[in-house]
């Protein structure tokens, strides 16, 4: 009976056993489970052992989003049970998929329903009314499941409107061997009572009833005070009479082994790219409309310096690796302050920062690299930020503000609440123009007037999207801008990249021929070699594996290079570009 | 399964292990406890002779003292006593730590010792501290003696001794020598150069219950010997309640039964260790 009892769904908690930020220990057929109600209101049923080390989970800390273990920190999400975060781990946390094992989960009738391995609905109850029930105090009792059930089938009560009449007619509605439907009459009253019984384990069970209608102040209590003390006079004679059978061994629940993956203690990543730094999120806010603000101070010793247009890698706790700009100004060096935008197509790096992350979390980062330096040798610089591009062009005007050079820093944006870090463009005073609200047209004559009027020594700045940056390098140029006046950095290359080309890439300095086969690129393939080159973004925006060419011709696909050093054929973005010619010939 | 479960690991039955602290024992009551899931009664013959009884046969036990410890050998002695050089030290306290039993195997007890990652969520303000969290990688290997060594160990600790003044870097080694037995070496908070030593004996009373009787052998040096012992129980009343929470209580030996990360390399040598030397008492052994 107990293996068909597998499938049903059964009553494993009353709904207020799970008050705010509790973690309520549930059991059925001998399995235990952790269920929490995360602060959005979803209830989660999970196998009651952290993947890690075995330790109850029921111990663990409900923080209304995450449930975090008490051995060793761990912390596992709401809904999916996948662990986000291994504190003994900062740099490389969980890249690997370390998944809890869930129970489904059903509120219905003031319980909490679940299953091992469910089938079908939760049992409908014709004349329940959800929401207008009263789910009495549950009874345990030393007792098989179905000797329980059979014995509440004799169950005696009042109807709540007559709780202190004697002369109820109890008839049996209904009955199988987890529940009974018992409907009590006397006079007008007439109450309809269910009595779920919750397979504890072999031996052992819990009466979860519910009856069909609310009770409202001290009739209540009787209620409650009335089915309790039958109940539990129901309970003493059902435990003498199983106390006379032996008692039936108890359950053994399967827990799943992990997968091989997971047995296997990962090796330190070896990838290029490094963390090497730990810092601690001590501040996150909302610095505008979809961007949030992150003050990240280092744990211990001081941080890098950083210079104005500064990014540096976040290896986020889902092991996504994200650049972000520095916005600091000058001398503000006890922690970075980036800005993140939660992008609507995010693969996972914003989403994980606007959700995951909070303050108090370890992340680790790497130094701080300038692929996109300020010139301090202008008589005036512009600098043009679309949106999430105000971040470098930010730090780089308030060094400029702070050394009284001149500049003019254009913020184009939606509208007033989409203006990032308030508090630090309001330092700029009158150098901070808005531009709010145009349209793509509109923003095409706004650059141009803003374009207008170059002259020797005037130098300008671009960070914002692909399609603005575009318009402003093409008005630029048709403006008399030259190349070398105008400074841009994209967020990210929307280049299709084709790599479906061979070459030899040979390395005048480490006397090393490599070939690079298709799919792989340049910087792969130096890496398999045992070259460390360094690398960053690794989609051709950010500029740090920059290589100089000797010999061969590139094929570019980056949008890191400008057009005349595109032209020039002696520099080429390893993590993307490739060779036109046979043979690249690289100064490394 | 039943709890009391009898021992046929050879390597245990021919071991010692310590059943209790001297102190403990009074000379006017027997005192009763239990080791490798036989009931045994320890009686004070006059005042240096200790007799120790299996209750089920009536047989006398193999018995004797040292370090402060009364130790009893279930079958026949294959080898001695671990030997604890540091004992013979003249400037340090030895000192038994109080004997605490733990719902748990004595497998996972071992395990928890050799743990550092949990020194900030379960020993917090003590011998660790978030967001200081992070396990360096550190080096283990198997010695020519056959015992497990990790060395290069080092975490943050604000209170890493009862004498410690401030927050450091503390160097730790940890040394598996026998299955139930573990030590730790930890730099001096006064003689930086000089290591305290911890040996843990653990005592499997049965398969899921132990006794784990740490030695302290601590540098007198700015110490005294009630902060020594008070500090130890400190610490391992804040482990006790969360090995008494794992589910198995048993220690599985079996790869995937639980998920290691790099911080484990000590852990997951050492069960591999356990399933070398074929000992399943307190363990869940790896389905083949």
């Amino acid at each position: 009976m107990l293996d068909l009892a597998k499938s049903r769904w059964h009553p494993i908690a009353a709904a207020h056993d799970l008050p705010l930020r509790h973690v309520f220990h549930g059991q059925l057929l001998g399995r235990e489970f952790a269920v929490w109600r995360a602060d959005d209101g979803y209830v989660n049923i999970w196998e009651n052992r952290c993947l890690h080390r075995g330790v109850r989970l029921s111990i663990g800390i409900n923080d209304g989003r995450e449930l975090k273990c008490q051995y060793h920190g761990w912390r596992y999400s709401n809904r999916t049970a996948g662990c986000t975060y291994i504190p003994a781990h900062p740099a490389d946390a969980p890249a690997r998929t370390i998944t809890n094992r869930t129970f489904a989960a059903v509120e219905r009738y003031g319980l909490v329903w679940s299953a091992e391995e469910p089938q079908g609905e939760v049992p409908e109850v014709s004349g329940f009314a959800e929401g207008k029930l009263l789910a009495l105090r549950a009874i345990p009792v030393n007792a098989p499941a179905d000797v329980v059930a059979a014995q509440l089938t004799g169950y005696r009560f009042q109807p709540s409107g007559n709780i202190d009449g004697s002369a109820a007619k109890v008839a049996v509605e209904a009955s199988n061997a987890f529940s009974v439907a018992l409907r009590s009459s006397e006079g007008d009253a007439s109450t309809l009572a269910v009595l779920f019984v919750q397979p504890v384990d072999s031996n052992r069970s819990v009466i979860r009833g519910v009856l069909d209608s609310e009770v409202e102040g001290a009739a209540r209590l009787a209620v409650l005070r009335h089915h309790n003390e039958l109940l539990s006079r129901l309970r003493v004679a059902v435990e003498a009479e199983a106390a006379r059978e032996p008692a039936p061994a108890p359950l053994e629940p399967i827990i799943e082994r992990v997968s091989p993956e997971l047995a296997e203690m990962p090796e330190e990543t070896t990838h290029g790219r490094k963390a090497t730094i730990r810092v601690q999120v001590t501040r996150k806010w909302s610095a505008a409309d979809g961007i949030a603000g992150f003050e990240l101070r280092p744990l211990k010793g001081l941080l890098p310096t950083f210079q104005p247009g500064a990014h540096i890698d976040v290896h986020l706790p889902n092991g996504l690796i994200r650049q972000y700009s520095i916005t600091n100004g000058p001398g503000e060096s006890d922690s970075y302050v980036i800005g993140v935008k939660l992008e609507r197509d995010s693969k996972g790096g914003s989403t994980c920062l606007h959700e995951t992350v909070r303050e108090g979390d370890v992340l680790a980062i790497s130094e701080p690299r300038n692929n996109f330096p300020l010139r301090r040798d202008a008589i005036q610089t512009l600098f043009i930020a679309g949106g999430i591009g105000i971040t470098p062009l930010l730090a780089m005007a308030q060094a400029l503000n702070n050394q009284s050079l001149g500049h003019e820093l254009h913020y184009f944006a939606q509208n007033q609440a989409q203006l990032a870090f308030p508090e630090k463009t309001k330092t700029l005073g009158a150098s901070l123009k808005p531009h709010l609200g145009l349209s793509p047209d509109q923003t095409g004559a706004k650059l141009r007037e803003i374009l207008s009027g170059y002259g020797p020594d005037k130098h300008v700045y671009l960070c914002g999207p692909g399609p603005m940056l575009e318009a402003a390098r093409a008005i630029a140029a048709e403006m008399g801008w030259p190349e070398t006046a105008v400074h841009f950095e994209y967020f990210k290359n929307t280049n299709v990249i084709d790599d479906s080309t061979s070459f030899e890439v040979a390395l005048a300095r480490s006397c090393m021929t490599l070939t690079v086969p298709a799919g792989k690129t340049i910087l792969e393939v130096m890496r398999d070699a045992g070259i460390d080159m360094p690398s960053s973004c690794e989609q051709g925006a950010c500029g740090t594996c920059l290589a100089t060419v000797i010999e061969g011709e590139p094929d570019h696909q980056d949008v890191y290079l400008n057009d005349a050093e595109r032209k020039s054929g002696t520099k080429i973005m390893t993590c993307v570009s490739r060779a036109k010619s046979a043979r690249l010939v690289l100064d490394l | 399964m039943s709890i009391a479960a009898l021992c046929s690991d050879r390597v245990l039955l021919n071991d010692w292990h310590v059943i209790a602290d001297l102190t403990n024992l009074s000379a006017h009551e027997p005192f009763q406890t239990r080791l490798l899931g036989v009931d045994l009664t320890v009686y004070c013959r006059g005042r240096y002779n200790k007799e120790v009884l299996r209750n089920d046969t009536g047989a006398l036990v193999n018995a004797t003292k040292r370090y402060g410890f009364l130790w009893a050998c279930l079958g026949k002695p294959e080898r001695d006593i671990v030997f604890v050089p540091e004992a013979e030290e003249e400037d340090r306290y030895l000192l038994t730590g109080g004997s605490i039993a733990v719902k748990v195997s004595g497998l996972r007890t071992v395990e928890n010792f050799l743990d550092m990652g949990h020194f900030p969520f379960v020993h917090t303000g003590w011998l660790g501290e978030e967001p200081h969290t992070e396990v360096a990688p550190y080096k283990v290997e198997l010695t020519a003696a056959d015992e497990l060594v990790a060395t290069e160990c080092k975490f943050y600790q604000p209170v890493a001794s009862p004498t410690a003044k401030e927050g450091f870097v503390v160097d730790y080694i940890y040394k598996v020598i026998r299955p139930y037995t573990v030590a730790l070496y930890k730099s001096n908070p006064v003689q930086k150069e000089r290591l305290d030593v911890i040996t843990l004996f653990v005592q499997p009373v049965d398969e899921e219950n132990c006794v784990a009787h740490p030695f302290l052998c601590y540098l007198k040096d700015g110490s005294d010997e009630a902060g020594i012992r008070n500090f130890m129980q400190l610490i391992f009343a804040q482990d006790k309640p969360i090995l008494e929470n794992q589910l198995p209580k048993r220690l599985p030996l079996d790869p995937r039964a639980e998920t290691p990360i790099r911080a484990d390399a000590v852990a997951v040598l050492y069960r591999r260790w356990l399933r070398d030397k074929s000992v399943t008492y307190g363990a869940i052994p790896a389905r083949m």
